[in-house]
């Protein structure tokens, strides 16, 4: 592939920590390769501010293949950046061009307060789950794998769901930050199965009371979520999380 | 020698009988016992939800921001079960032969044999779980091939399996949080191991929000922490995949085995230049269909597209006709290294070999015609519904190969080139995962115990749930029935006061030193050392070399780094630090290790040990042991050696051709 390099004018969002209230500061990125991603060039960056004695730039990352959903930048306006389908760590530097600038914000939303610079807070997607997003099967109860055939179409619906990587970028590109995508896809992967048949009411209830609790904003079917999901969660599953918590709520 | 307490009695039938005669805790008691699990990955989390549900207390630690995005997550080919499901002549003997094969002759028996009777277990848990594995359009389970082997026994869920299984055993690990079974605490790191007479007692842990430095006492410590690969800075592993828990057992005195055994892995995407912060895995489920060559001729610089088919040679089929592009990883890896060194390599670097998927499309795409009653299919036709076959199946891969190389491979081949993934190598544990330290175990990839000198595919997911859900819930109880008497641990103790006063020193130094280079710029030169000298493969003047290279780099740093920022807050810089600081104290024990062992096996590739043709050369009369390094201190190591016996199995030459 050929490469070029270019230079970047970067406006990135410091916050020494939770209580400070935060400001831009610009930064010259050059020479950088368009072979790079875009952490890489972060990389580049911070090495060249510890080199002048400078604080580098909290951000959060770690597997840098797009599945642990541990980075989160919001980069001119967009959650992940302006590749559709792709996480932060998978955004390479062929997306910009040189001279441009670029804009990097963590996520913002009151459920997901900032930790430090490009830090957030995402305890709050780990406390739903808690509410209901799993199967209360101890271990050493299962039958046979194969004992209970499980319709493809389901199966494979419930995997794309389950392919969430719950990085939180549905509720950065939300303007009324809501968690619905998140919550919809964890509730739909149990839903779309036998095995979360057992507590499938309870769970669409819990879960959706733990999510307002956190403070997350409703969902007015904008469907920012779905364009800037990195991992292309189908906003069908926010249809059928409404359709599960309104038939849990009937028959209760 | 050191005792394994493997139990006696015939293979088949030891895990049975310690089950049926190990010690219990009763359920009252249980409730009273601590115990921590540092690292929340699929050993960790499977470990820590099973003990909850058993009744124990239990706390986690990890040093991401959730448990869900432990680097088993990124795990992406399948898990291997001996279920039979194929009817193409799989058993537990089976799986196990073929992990003690694929090893090379250098795992221990008892414990691999546990690995394959339990591994169906394993499966059926995760669809308890609601796991969505891939399945067939009767609704059972699909199955794949995967490298060394020669039935199908792969479990995956597209090219995700680690993360769905990842998810479902931390969404077992939600529910007892939930339950209040278990005390989360993310976002730490664990910087020592407290040893109180003799016993395992608690950790200290550094909160990397605030910088605040914890002691949790417990009555046992799982170490489920992971594997070293990024001791070569350059790995598949993620950036803060590290050895520090794992160090910090081993200098209190737990041993580390067979550190040299490494797994370097064939399929990644080449490294693009000096900014390469990690490689990509392109999952090894693609050499099902991927057929590997370079160029008949010495540089040559056409286009793949063209290169005609009489002039490409398809190296691994050619030298290993039985098992194809299917050989085992070491001996894949080997052989790309070996046609990229005799000027054959492809790419602007020359360091990489083409896997190419055009037969698999043509092959896909005529079956397709005729399931859907195409007749006289024309090319077109044809290389349209094979690359819809081939997206199914490794569409996930192809984009993120085109996201980061900017090359389309349903159009070109791949270009690929073998990265260090895998660490065989870990804490030394005996039968019940215990290490030398009583009350401190160690699970999963942290541990040596069940690969031997080279891990076959879809093996890692396996070992580590199998250690989590269905051996650790055992083993333990038989040493915490011994302990229903010691009261919650105090911390107050002088071990853990004096355990937290060297840390934060430990911290304070590296805050105070003000060097001149950052952390990234020691770690890059130690990466390079080890690559090039303790990589895929290695010689008795090269590791030398490296030794004394690592131990002047090491005085560098500690005189030289720069770490900005303090030590009350969030500072990513004086976390590298820490981690680091123990890299370049493994590399030098990885060296020591593979200079020792002269021996080609497995990952472990000694130039000096190999036959005529270039394969590896095992020297069984002198080497067929774990080597169990013991700590001295200063850089100091004693060997210990557990004789590896082979009660059933025969070891002979591995032959793949």
């Amino acid at each position: 592939m050929e490469h070029k390099e270019i230079n970047l004018n970067l406006k990135v969002w410091r916050q020494k920590n939770a209580q400070d209230s935060g400001h831009f500061e610009t930064y010259k990125a050059e020479n950088i390769s368009t072979e790079m991603s875009f952490l890489e060039m972060f990389d580049v960056l911070n090495e060249k501010l510890i080199n002048e004695g400078q604080d580098p730039i909290a951000f959060d990352h770690d597997c840098r293949e797009g599945i642990c959903g541990m980075c989160s930048m919001h980069i001119n306006g967009r959650a992940h950046g302006p590749w559709e389908g792709t996480t932060t760590c998978q955004l390479h530097m062929r997306a910009f061009t040189d001279g441009q600038t670029v804009t990097v914000e963590p996520w913002r939303a009151k459920a997901f307060p900032v930790l430090k610079d490009l830090v957030v807070d995402r305890s709050a997607f780990d406390r739903i789950q808690q509410a209901g997003g799993y199967v209360s099967v101890n271990t050493g109860n299962a039958q046979d794998g194969n004992a209970l055939p499980i319709d493809k179409a389901m199966a494979d619906a419930s995997f794309d769901a389950a392919m969430c990587i719950g990085c939180g970028a549905c509720v950065a590109a939300c303007k009324n930050s809501s968690a619905m995508l998140f919550t919809s896809a964890k509730v739909s992967q149990y839903a779309l199965l036998p095995q979360g048949q057992a507590e499938r009411k309870t769970r669409v209830l819990n879960m959706v009371a733990q999510m307002d609790k956190e403070g997350f904003g409703a969902c007015t079917n904008t469907g920012a979520c779905e364009a800037e999901c990195p991992k292309q969660i189908s906003l069908s599953n926010i249809a059928r999380l409404n359709r599960e918590y309104l038939n849990a709520q009937m028959s209760l | 020698m050191i005792n394994n307490r493997v139990p006696s009695g015939e293979l088949a039938q030891k895990w049975s009988t310690y089950k049926s005669t190990c010690k219990l805790v009763n359920p009252a008691n249980k409730r009273s016992i601590d115990i921590i699990v540092v690292g929340t990955g699929l050993a960790g989390a499977s470990a820590a939800a099973t003990l909850a549900e058993l009744g124990y207390s239990v706390k986690t630690f990890c040093f991401q921001d959730s448990g869900r995005r432990a680097h088993s997550i990124a795990a992406q080919g399948g898990i291997n079960a001996a279920k039979n499901y194929q009817n193409d002549g799989d058993s537990v003997y089976r799986l196990f032969y073929d992990t003690i094969k694929g090893g090379d002759y250098r795992a221990r028996e008892a414990n691999v044999h546990r690995l394959a009777e339990v591994s169906g277990n394993i499966i059926d848990q995760c669809v308890a779980q609601g796991v969505p594995f891939a399945r067939e359009y009767g609704g059972l389970l699909s199955n794949r091939s995967f490298g060394g082997t020669q039935v199908q026994r792969t479990f995956y869920a597209a090219g995700q399996t680690g993360q769905q299984l990842l998810l479902g055993a931390y969404s077992a690990q939600m529910r007892q949080v939930a339950l209040g079974k278990i005390i989360e605490h993310n976002r730490h790191e664990m910087l020592d191991v407290v040893v109180i007479d003799g016993k395992a007692r608690g950790i200290i842990a550094r909160n990397l929000v605030t910088g605040q430095i914890e002691r949790h006492g417990a009555h046992a410590v799982l170490l489920c922490t992971g594997g070293y690969g990024n001791v070569f800075f350059l790995s598949t592993n993620a950036m803060g995949s590290n050895v520090t828990a794992a160090w910090k057992a081993h200098k209190k005195g737990a041993f580390f085995g067979n550190p040299c055994f490494t797994q370097i892995h064939p399929t990644c995407i080449p490294v693009s230049g000096d900014h390469q912060s990690k490689l990509t895995l392109m999952s090894e489920s693609l050499r099902n269909d991927g057929r590997i060559w370079v160029p008949k001729k010495q540089g040559d610089n056409r286009k793949a597209v063209d290169i005609p088919e009489e002039e490409r040679d398809y190296y691994l089929e050619r030298r290993y006709p039985a098992f194809g592009n299917l050989v085992p990883r070491d001996v894949a890896s080997r052989a790309a290294k070996e046609r990229c060194d005799a000027g054959y390599g492809v790419g602007n670097s020359k360091m990489a070999v083409y896997l190419d998927f055009a037969a698999a499309i043509i092959r896909y795409g005529k079956t397709e015609c005729t399931k859907t009653g195409i007749a006289n299919a024309d090319q077109a036709t044809i290389i349209k519904l094979g690359k819809e076959v081939v997206k199914e199946k490794y569409g996930n891969l192809f984009d993120m190969y085109e996201k980061i190389t900017g090359e389309n491979p349903y159009e070109m081949p791949m270009r690929i080139y073998p990265a260090v993934h895998y660490t065989m190598g870990g804490l030394w544990v005996d039968y019940e995962l215990m290490t030398t330290v009583p009350g401190l175990y160690a699970l999963g990839e942290a541990n040596f115990s069940d690969h031997g000198a080279n891990r076959l595919g879809a093996s890692a997911l396996m070992q580590g749930l199998a250690d989590g859900y269905f051996v650790i819930p055992y083993t333990i109880g038989n040493y915490l029935a011994d302990e229903i008497r010691t009261p919650k641990i105090d911390t107050n103790q002088r071990e853990f006061v004096e355990a937290e006063k060297a840390v934060t020193d430990r911290i304070n130094h590296f805050i105070n030193v003000k060097g001149k280079h950052s952390v990234d710029y020691f770690h890059k030169q130690l990466g390079k050392i080890m690559w090039d000298k303790c990589g895929m493969a290695r010689n008795e003047k090269g590791l030398k070399e490296a030794i004394q290279e690592i131990r002047a780099l090491r005085d560098e740093f500690w005189r030289d780094v720069k770490v900005p920022g303090g030590a009350n807050e969030l500072n990513p810089e004086l976390d590298k630090a820490g981690r680091v600081a123990d890299f370049l104290e493994l590399g030098e024990l990885m060296c020591i290790d593979a200079l020792n062992r002269n021996e080609s096996c497995g990952g472990h590739f000694r130039e000096e040990f190999q036959t005529e043709d270039g394969e590896a050369m095992r020297m069984d009369e002198n080497y067929m042991y774990v080597a169990a390094w013991e700590n001295k201190g200063n850089n100091e190591w004693n060997l210990n050696k557990e004789d590896l016996i082979y009660d059933v199995i025969h070891p002979s030459q591995r032959n793949y051709k």
